[in-house]
C-alpha cells in the first residue's frame, strides 16, 4: 500500500518537495560546460595573455563575446548549485548554513553579472 | 558503552582510493568556484582599461599566483574528467567495482597529462607579449 497521495504521485516532487530539478540542471549545465570550457581554454592558451590590445580585441568579437557570456552564466549556475549541495551536506548549524547559502548566492550572481557586463563593455566599445 | 548496532558511517569502511576520488570531486568543485570568481574579476579588469588589466596580470604573474594557477588547472581538469565519469554513471554504466576503479585511474592519469600540457602551453601564452 502506498501512502502517497494521487496528487503527490502525479507531481513527482518526492519528500524534499522539489523533485529532480536541482539534479537535472546540474547535469544540463555540466554537459554545456564540456564544449564551452574546452573551447575557452584552448583559445585562451593561444593568445598573448599580457597584451591588453590583443585580449580586448579577441573577447570583443561578437561570437567570442556571446560564447564567453554563455560560459560565464553556465559556470555561475553550475557552481551555485554545487556549492549549495556542499553547504547543505556539511554545515548543520542552521544559522551558519543559511548565511553561507546567502553568501554563495550573492557572490555567484554578482560574479555572473560582472562577467557578462565586462564582456558587453568589451564587445560594444 | 553500549553495543547497539550503528548505521554504517564513512569511518567503518576499509579505505579505497575511489573514496578519495569521490571527495576530490567536491573539493575541486569548490576550488573551481574560486577560479570562477577570479575569472569574473579578470574580465572586469580587462573591461576597466589597460592600467587595471596590467595590474591584474601583475597579480596573476607572481610566484604564489602561478603556483595557485597550476593547482587550479589540475583542479579544473580533474573536475572536468571526473564529471564525465559521473555522467557515464548517470546512464547506469560503469558502476561495477572493478570498472569504477579502472575509470578512476583513467581520470587521474588523464587529469595529470592534460594539466601538464595546459601548464606548458600556459607558460608559452604568458611569455608572449610579457612586459
Amino acid at each position: 500500500m502506498s501512502l502517497r497521495t494521487p496528487l503527490g504521485r502525479v507531481l513527482g516532487k518526492g519528500s524534499a518537495g522539489d523533485g529532480v530539478g536541482h539534479w537535472w540542471v546540474q547535469r544540463v549545465t555540466a554537459v554545456a560546460l564540456i564544449p564551452l570550457t574546452a573551447w575557452f581554454a584552448i583559445a585562451l592558451l593561444g593568445k598573448p595573455l599580457h597584451s591588453y590590445e590583443a585580449m580586448r580585441g579577441w573577447l570583443g568579437q561578437p561570437w567570442v563575446a556571446v560564447f564567453t557570456i554563455l560560459l560565464a552564466v553556465t559556470l555561475a549556475w553550475h557552481s551555485w548549485l554545487g556549492v549549495q549541495v556542499v553547504v547543505e551536506d556539511y554545515v548543520h548549524a542552521k544559522g551558519t548554513k543559511t548565511a553561507l547559502l546567502l553568501l554563495s548566492t550573492f557572490l555567484h550572481f554578482a560574479a555572473a553579472v560582472a562577467a557578462v557586463f565586462a564582456v558587453m563593455i568589451l564587445a560594444v566599445s | 558503552m553500549n553495543q547497539r548496532p550503528l548505521s554504517p558511517h564513512l569511518g567503518v569502511y576499509k579505505f579505497a582510493y575511489t573514496m578519495a576520488l569521490s571527495i576530490m570531486h567536491r573539493v575541486t568543485g569548490v576550488a573551481n568556484t574560486v577560479g570562477f570568481l577570479v575569472f569574473a574579476w579578470w574580465l572586469m579588469a580587462l573591461a576597466s582599461g589597460p592600467g587595471s588589466y596590467a595590474a591584474a596580470m601583475g597579480c596573476l604573474s607572481t610566484s604564489i599566483a602561478k603556483l595557485l594557477l597550476v593547482g587550479f588547472t589540475f583542479s579544473f581538469v580533474y573536475h572536468f574528467c571526473n564529471g564525465i565519469r559521473h555522467m557515464v554513471w548517470d546512464t547506469g554504466r560503469g558502476l561495477e567495482r572493478a570498472q569504477a576503479r579502472r575509470s578512476g585511474v583513467a581520470v587521474i592519469v588523464a587529469a595529470l597529462l592534460i594539466t601538464t600540457v595546459i601548464v606548458w602551453l600556459g607558460c608559452a601564452a604568458l611569455a608572449r607579449g610579457a612586459p
